[in-house]
């Protein structure tokens, strides 16, 4: 825990003497002598009421500490080719018979060299289109083409999923991103983030990366190309209902998690989900991805290009794409 | 995951050889083949590379490929060098009056991939073997037309001569 959180704790026990709560618990009739410890306690207890009501925002520090204490340094030895192809049959499995998949325009990827893969996100904290994507990418170009995936700090630093580095995945961040690229990797990264993978349902059909551009400057840096990925049907996977932003900035979420949202949706097994953390189990919504021509910045744009203009441009064609794709389904999930 | 597939085709061996030991004409007749590339120099023939994928439900498997026994007008055969492990054969072998009985065979599957791997290569397999149905129909198609084609090439030939 947390030393900032323990010493609310200590602070709060401090003044209390841990039998006379017992006996106060049970109902024990206290001696003088233990009356006035037993104003002394209730001085602590109203020290912890006090100490409780703060305790969001101190959680909230303390985790947030945590997990930035957490926060892996990508070390792209972590991906493990073995492991991935031995993985591929249950990815294909998952893929195929619970998301009947399609992934189109996988030769519009560059055979070889660093390239940038940009994609809308959905699914909330489980993305069932990344699944998809890793499958068709590493029985494509096989298991021995480098592919890296940005995910947000928070989902390497829970326990239980660090077998996501094996499948390549690193912490995002633009040092992570271009290390991964100088080594001629393909790296897949979705801008729009936490806060598109938790866009309500009835804005499934919405390439919303929040106007973040960190991705066109990353690829002028490392002078790769963009390839837009495209896919539908991953908001369909539960219900979400809202991204309870107002909730994530009352909590400092914003500040102490770089959570931007509280997620609000319905969703397998729980019910009602506040916040995804433990994430759910995903509703078997047909899945398609549609992988676009590579976009060569400096060949499209010149040398003097405008962030604000290749931004709207991707954005653009990523949502005309997204259009096509959405009028292709006949059916909510079933697609 | 073993499967075989087989049909009888009215042609001669060597008349089918042509086309299987062709990798320009896979992409024509191979049902569910996305690629069948040759990889550096050797175009056919034994040591020959092939990047090869066939489309199985959500995803594009294959690799590149080995040719590992040629043995003209019998027999082709290749093994995979990556991606998922396969063995593939082309056996031909020839019947009364100019026909060849055609056989494929191809052995895939992921070792180490434990039990899962086998649950996966169960249900991938309704789907191979259908490709491979399909692939020796078309095959049967594309090589009696050609011999057609052929014959009354040779017809006019004669005629005009």
């Amino acid at each position: 825990m947390d030393r900032e959180a323990t010493d609310g704790m200590k602070r709060t026990n401090g003044h209390g003497d841990p039998q006379d709560a017992r006996q106060a618990a049970k109902g024990v009739a206290a001696s003088p002598a233990a009356r006035v410890r037993g104003r002394a306690w209730l001085t602590g207890l109203a020290g912890f009421a006090s100490d409780v009501a703060k305790l969001p925002a101190r959680a909230g520090g303390a985790a947030g500490k945590a997990v930035a204490g957490r926060i892996p340094v990508a070390d792209l030895d972590e991906r493990d080719p073995d492991y991935i192809r031995e993985s591929l049959p249950r990815l294909w499995m998952l893929a195929s018979l619970y998301h009947r998949g399609e992934v189109r325009g996988l030769g519009n990827i560059p055979e070889q060299g660093g390239v940038l893969l940009v994609g809308n996100h959905s699914g909330g904290n489980v993305t069932p289109d990344t699944q998809v994507f890793t499958l068709a990418f590493s029985s494509y170009f096989g298991v021995e083409r480098a592919f890296y995936q940005l995910a947000h700090n928070l989902v390497l630093s829970m326990p239980g999923l660090s077998f996501l580095r094996k499948y390549g995945t690193v912490a995002a961040s633009h040092d992570n991103a271009r290390k991964a690229l100088a080594t001629g990797a393909a790296v897949l990264v979705y801008p729009g983030g936490d806060y598109e993978v938790h866009r309500p349902i009835w804005e499934r059909h919405r390439v919303d990366f929040d106007g973040r551009k960190g991705f066109i400057k990353l690829a002028l840096s490392e002078g790769v190309p963009i390839v837009p990925v495209v896919s539908v049907g991953g908001q369909e996977t539960s219900i979400f209902l809202s991204r309870g932003e107002g909730l994530a900035r009352r909590l400092r979420l914003d500040k102490t998690l770089r959570l931007k949202v509280l997620p609000i949706s319905l969703g397998l097994p729980w019910g009602l989900n506040v916040g995804d953390v433990l994430g759910h189990i995903p509703l078997p919504a047909k899945i398609t991805i549609e992988a676009l021509p590579p976009i060569d910045l400096r060949e499209e744009f010149g040398e003097d290009l405008d962030l604000d203009e290749v931004y709207e441009h991707i954005v653009r064609q990523m949502q005309d794409t997204l259009d096509a794709l959405a009028s292709e389904r006949r059916f909510p999930l079933i697609g | 995951m073993r499967i075989n597939a087989q049909i009888t085709i009215g042609a001669p061996p060597s008349l089918v050889w042509a086309t299987v030991s062709d990798p320009g004409r896979y992409r024509h007749f191979m049902s569910g083949v996305t690629r069948w590339e040759v990889m550096g120099d050797r175009r056919e023939g034994l040591g020959a590379r092939y990047r090869m994928l066939m489309r199985v439900g959500s995803a594009e498997v294959g690799g590149l490929v080995e040719v590992v026994e040629c043995d003209e007008p019998r027999d082709l055969a290749w093994n995979s060098v990556t991606g998922i492990d396969q063995r593939g054969r082309w056996r031909l072998r020839e019947e009364g009056g100019s026909r060849t009985r055609v056989e494929l065979r191809l052995a895939y599957g992921i070792a180490g991939s434990g039990v899962w791997g086998w649950i996966a290569e169960q249900l991938a397999a309704p789907t191979v073997r259908g490709h491979l149905r399909r692939t020796l129909q078309q095959l049967k198609r594309q090589v009696e037309q050609e011999q057609l084609r052929a014959a009354a090439s040779a017809r006019r030939e004669a005629r005009a001569a």
